[in-house]
């Protein structure tokens, strides 16, 4: 494990947590359990609020202004990309109070046609890095790769963690590596994705999100995407925990994002009421909750036009990107 | 040995926390056969008496109900091991207290030797039959389980002097309660000499105390005692049952009423253990 | 700031009638009693008006209740009274939208609530007792076990309509007939759950429906030809019916009150205990008689566990039982209200330290804020009474016994919570506390097989499950 001076500055009482590998286990296997039948039947319930009328268009423009804007496929190109970045600026052509998306998220290789077409605009560039979406190759090209994005113009990063030694309770490792990657980061913001379909259980989830956090992930994010399962609303109810106790100990606000799997307007609220009584009603801001989508933007910019129209929308009257 | 020997006459007294105390009050009462002749005198138990053997049985609960049910199966039929080897003697007392030929008597003894056994075997089977896995709509792992009421006051039969007895005190202690036992006010002494057979085959004092007696002293304070759980009617004089069944409900208080009839010879139906026990249901949540 | 715009369910949706009738022999007819007034507890006004039974009331449905059970009910195939109460079952959930919003207009409890539990485990519990009607044979009691007769059966008001299945399904699979008497102050849905008796094409007079107050139940208690009597309600009550049933032969189940504890060692799943906790002191606004209102914390984890409770319980939004949104409903009655009142204001002149959420209440109607009691002793009123209200007592412990001892450190005995992660120390704990049911790790779950009811003072009888058909046979 890396050496004290490298780690982020913690409170006393964190700092002991971090000081060797067999503390931080320690601190991680001493941490409260998680029920998943009581986990999941309060995310059941969450998810029974009956959002409507000016609250509902209110949770709509601060999902819209929350989301991270995603393509992460083989086949991008500067085309996809350009087109994926003026959604971005201009979410609804035809009302242009829409908020704009928080970022737009795309592979390194991409990160400078994004920054060409998103440069003035406050819309952050956002790259996965370190071997995306596996994470499984050597620290030395996950830096690389990081740097590369950085020096690409990414503005925030989301990294991998590595899973193998997670769940072969190589806590140490897992914790430098991310250490190192938020230190190539420089000024660019971190989000560790945690990857919790591989995770398995809320335990793990608990723990592998201070673990990012005592680290100093800047935003603790569920998935790649590229697993199933992705982001669920039990899983970023952990992940809220997560912050909220961090901030209880620390004072210090961080993030979550979950990513994948949220499409509709109905799921991205039910996330939202999570965030709003889990965490509290100061996470409810781009800055501390981000979505990471593709497909959610579009039903969220329809159930806005129905919102305002009072009649139904359909996806002709929305661009597909 | 001399024909003309002189017998040494046996005093009956109370069986309370595994001792044999005189009543506290310091009366007894003539206790004559079935035709008048005088027998012993018995000790006349007090309100205080009963105190004393609430206390016991109190005391005795923890351990007796948190015994397993295989130990307690062994100990029950080690009271019948016990008074197998005392027949001749109770089929005396029996028949001097029934008035039945000694034949007759010692039917009834062997019926309560068999008891005990048969009781004995239910121990470790009645959480089987009672108890149950719920097959609850949800995540979870629901079961339930019998466990006994705690302390029983039991007002035993008032013809049946051993045989009934028998029969209303090993279901309650079989299932792990302890008991407080009102004997058969004018045929308490195969009672006695019951305790004497439980007292020395590893009954734990106090699990289960004898009082002798009047059954209308004494029952009316066990009926009302707050830290009795139940009450067994079947030996109550029937001018005094609704009286009792008031008292008890009090502290809601489980009582069992005397059935019209009931022969002690026949085997028993599950009622006097399903009579005593609680069900409790214990859930938890399943999940990784 | 996010404010949740309100949700409330639509009132039209109950049918709510100016008046209802008893029913009695299969029909709807007025009662010689005084009517009574059923009032939203929400907002404090009159609902609809009742008709409640005169003691010539009471004998009549006895009268035709009997005349069901010896010519029809108690003679009638286990099979063909199944389908009967599957009848039941499947009219309960086609009108449960109704029924749930009735509920919450009667009873002041959240419409979330009645809509996701009480309705739902209502229908829940016909159909399981349907099935037993023709297996009677299979439950234990020997081949052939007979039904006792006519059962009187009295329900309190926290939950009216699921009281009423959990009284009436088993006794109708057993093969008794039924005269029940739902609560004074929610009367309404046991008389739409008469309606869909109706429906289903019951036989007259298998189950007669008496809305009245006190009266009422002890006249169908102490009637004569009343065979079984069944009580859901207060410890005093009960102790009151099991009294005046002193003598009489009839058989009597009773489920009373409870001080629950609720006990969460060190290393328990916190925040799914605070989602416990809260789930078992204010749901149904605490009027449970289960209620987890005996809060015990081990003493190392108090304080961050008390903190975390705070924040949650600040999140519960209290008001208008119709909205979708509403955690904690209406107080029942006002004579309720001044009862959580007068022992929540014996706590604070007992040295309790008193916190109560500073959520918002409605103006109209009678309602609570959720409070919780730190730094209680046992010896406190606050701890040792039932309050029937959302008020939580929290007492810490040190060790394992002493959180038992404490716990089991009362005349009731109806139920008891456990959390922690230790496997054995669940199954000890289970063990040792005196209570009928043991949530570990989670609360306030029912299911119609599951066993349940109390020790002690709570009660005695069991409802659901194969235990719970003993209290309606004639073993």
């Amino acid at each position: 494990m890396a050496a004290p001076s490298t780690s982020p500055s913690l409170p006393p009482s964190l700092a002991d947590a971090v000081r060797d590998d067999a503390s931080l286990r320690r601190f991680l296997h001493g941490l409260p359990g998680v029920d998943q039948v009581g986990v999941e039947q309060r995310a059941a319930g969450l998810g029974t609020r009956s959002i409507k009328k000016a609250s509902k268009l209110w949770a709509i423009d601060a999902a819209i202004g929350m989301v991270d804007l995603t393509t992460l496929e083989g086949a991008d190109t500067a085309g996809k990309v350009r087109s994926l970045c003026a959604k971005a600026r201009r979410p609804d052509p035809d009302n242009p109070d829409v908020p704009r998306v928080a970022a737009v998220c795309v592979y390194p290789d991409m990160v400078a046609t994004a920054k060409q077409e998103l440069d003035g605009t406050g819309i952050q560039i956002a790259s996965v890095a370190t071997a995306f979406p596996s994470g499984r190759s050597t620290l030395k090209v996950k830096l690389e790769d990081t740097a590369f994005a950085v020096e690409s113009g990414a503005t925030e990063i989301d990294m991998v963690i590595d899973r193998g030694a997670f769940l072969s309770g190589r806590y140490g490792q897992v914790f430098d590596e991310i250490v190192q990657i938020k230190h190539a980061c420089g000024d660019a913001h971190l989000k560790v994705i945690l990857e919790t379909g591989e995770l398995a259980t809320y335990d793990n989830v608990r723990r592998a999100s201070w673990l990012a956090l005592l680290a100093g992930g800047d935003f603790i994010k569920t998935s790649t995407g590229k697993v199933s399962p992705a982001a669920t609303l039990p899983v970023t109810q952990v992940m809220l925990q997560a912050v909220r106790d961090w901030h209880t100990a620390t004072g210090e606000r961080r993030g979550v994002k979950p990513a994948g799997g949220i499409r509709s307007t109905k799921d991205a609220i039910k996330h939202l009421v999570a965030v709003h009584e889990v965490a509290g009603p100061e996470w409810l801001n781009p800055h501390l909750f981000r979505f990471g989508a593709s497909t959610l933007l579009n039903d969220l910019l329809m159930q806005r036009r129905t919102q305002l129209a009072g009649h139904y929308s359909g996806p002709d009257y929305v661009t597909v990107d | 040995m001399s024909e003309n020997r002189i017998g040494v006459a046996k005093t009956y007294k109370l069986y309370i926390g595994g001792a044999f105390p005189r009543s506290e009050s310091g009366r007894s009462y003539p206790v004559s056969d079935a035709k008048g002749a005088f027998l012993a005198n018995a000790a006349q138990g007090s309100r205080k008496d009963a105190r004393d053997a609430v206390a016991a049985a109190r005391k005795a609960f923890p351990g007796w109900s948190g015994a397993t049910a295989y130990n307690r199966g062994q100990v029950l039929y080690r009271v019948a091991e016990v008074l197998e080897g005392r027949r001749e003697q109770f089929a005396a007392e029996v028949a001097a207290a029934e008035g039945v030929a000694l034949k007759k008597a010692q039917q009834l003894v062997d019926a309560a030797v068999d008891r005990w056994v048969w009781y004995a075997g239910w121990t470790d089977k009645v959480a089987t039959v009672l108890g149950a896995a719920n097959p609850v709509a949800g995540p979870y792992f629901s079961f339930s389980v019998p466990e006994p009421t705690g302390v029983v006051a039991v007002l035993a039969p008032q013809q049946s002097s051993l045989l009934g007895l028998v029969s209303a005190v090993a279901p309650v202690v079989a299932t792990g309660n302890t008991a407080v036992v009102v004997a058969s006010a004018d045929r308490p002494l195969p009672a006695v000499t019951l305790s004497e057979v439980l007292a020395t085959s590893d009954v734990p004092g106090g699990v289960v105390n004898v009082l002798t007696g009047r059954t209308e002293e004494i029952a009316p304070w066990l009926a009302s005692h707050a830290d009795v759980n139940a009450l067994d009617l079947t030996g109550a004089p029937e001018a005094l049952r609704a009286e009792l069944e008031r008292s008890a409900a009090g502290t809601v208080k489980r009582v069992l009423r005397p059935r019209p009839s009931e022969d002690y010879l026949r085997e028993p139906d599950l009622g006097r253990l399903r009579a005593f026990v609680e069900s409790k249901t214990v859930w938890h949540p399943v999940g990784t | 700031m996010w404010e949740y715009a309100p949700a409330p369910e639509s009132r039209d949706i109950a049918n709510l009638k100016p008046n209802y009738r008893m029913f009695v022999d299969g029909e709807f007819v007025e009662g010689g009693g005084e009517p009574l007034k059923s009032v939203n507890p929400g907002t404090g006004e009159v609902l609809a008006e009742v008709s409640t039974a005169a003691p010539a009331d009471v004998d009549r449905a006895v009268k035709a209740a009997r005349r069901a059970y010896d010519r029809v009910w108690g003679r009638m195939p286990g099979a063909e009274r199944a389908k009967y109460i599957f009848r039941i079952a499947r009219l309960i959930q086609e009108r449960g939208r109704e029924l749930a919003v009735l509920e919450s207009l009667d009873n002041g409890k959240p419409i979330k609530e009645s809509r996701d539990v009480d309705v739902p485990t209502a229908a829940a519990h016909f159909f399981y007792h349907a099935g037993w009607a023709d297996k009677l044979g299979y439950a234990g009691y020997g081949p052939d076990p007979r039904p006792l007769g006519v059962a009187g059966q009295v329900i309190p008001w926290n939950f009216p309509l699921l009281m009423a299945a959990w009284k009436i399904a088993p006794a109708l699979a057993c093969g008794n007939t039924v005269v029940l008497k739902p609560a004074e102050t929610t009367p309404l849905t046991a008389l739409v759950l008469a309606e869909i008796i109706q429906q289903a094409e019951l036989p007259p007079g298998v189950v007669n429906i008496l809305p009245g107050a006190g009266d009422v139940g002890a006249a169908v208690v102490a009637h004569p030809d009343v065979d079984k009597v069944a009580f859901t309600g207060s410890t005093e009550v009960g102790k009151l019916i099991q009294r005046q049933l002193a003598g009489t032969g009839k058989k009597l189940t009773l489920e009373l009150g409870g001080k629950a504890a609720n006990i969460v060692f060190d290393d328990a799943p916190l925040d799914q205990a605070v989602e416990g906790i809260v789930n078992g002191i204010f749901f149904n606004q605490g009027h449970v008689c289960c209620a987890g209102s005996r809060l015990l914390v081990q003493e190392s984890v108090a304080e961050e566990l008390l903190d975390k409770l705070r924040t949650r319980v600040s999140t519960l939004r209290v008001g208008d039982p119709l909205d979708k949104n509403t955690d904690v409903g209406a107080i029942n009655s006002a004579e309720q209200l001044a009862r959580i009142q007068e022992l929540t204001a014996s706590g604070e002149a007992e040295g309790a330290q008193r916190w109560t959420s500073s959520c918002p209440l409605p103006d109209k109607g009678f309602y609570f804020a959720p409070t919780v009691f730190s730094n209680v002793s046992q010896a406190m009123r606050i701890a040792r009474e039932e309050i029937f209200g959302p008020v939580l007592s929290v007492l810490t412990f040190r060790t394992p016994d002493e959180a038992v001892a404490k716990a089991n450190n009362t005349p009731y005995g109806l139920s008891a919570g456990v959390w922690t992660e230790k496997g054995s120390r669940i199954l000890w704990a289970a063990q040792k506390m005196r209570a009928g049911v043991v949530w570990a790790n989670t609360f306030n779950r029912f299911d119609p097989t599951a066993p349940f009811g109390g020790y002690q003072e709570s009660g005695f009888g069991r409802e659901g499950g194969r235990t719970g058909l003993e209290a309606y046979l004639d073993v």
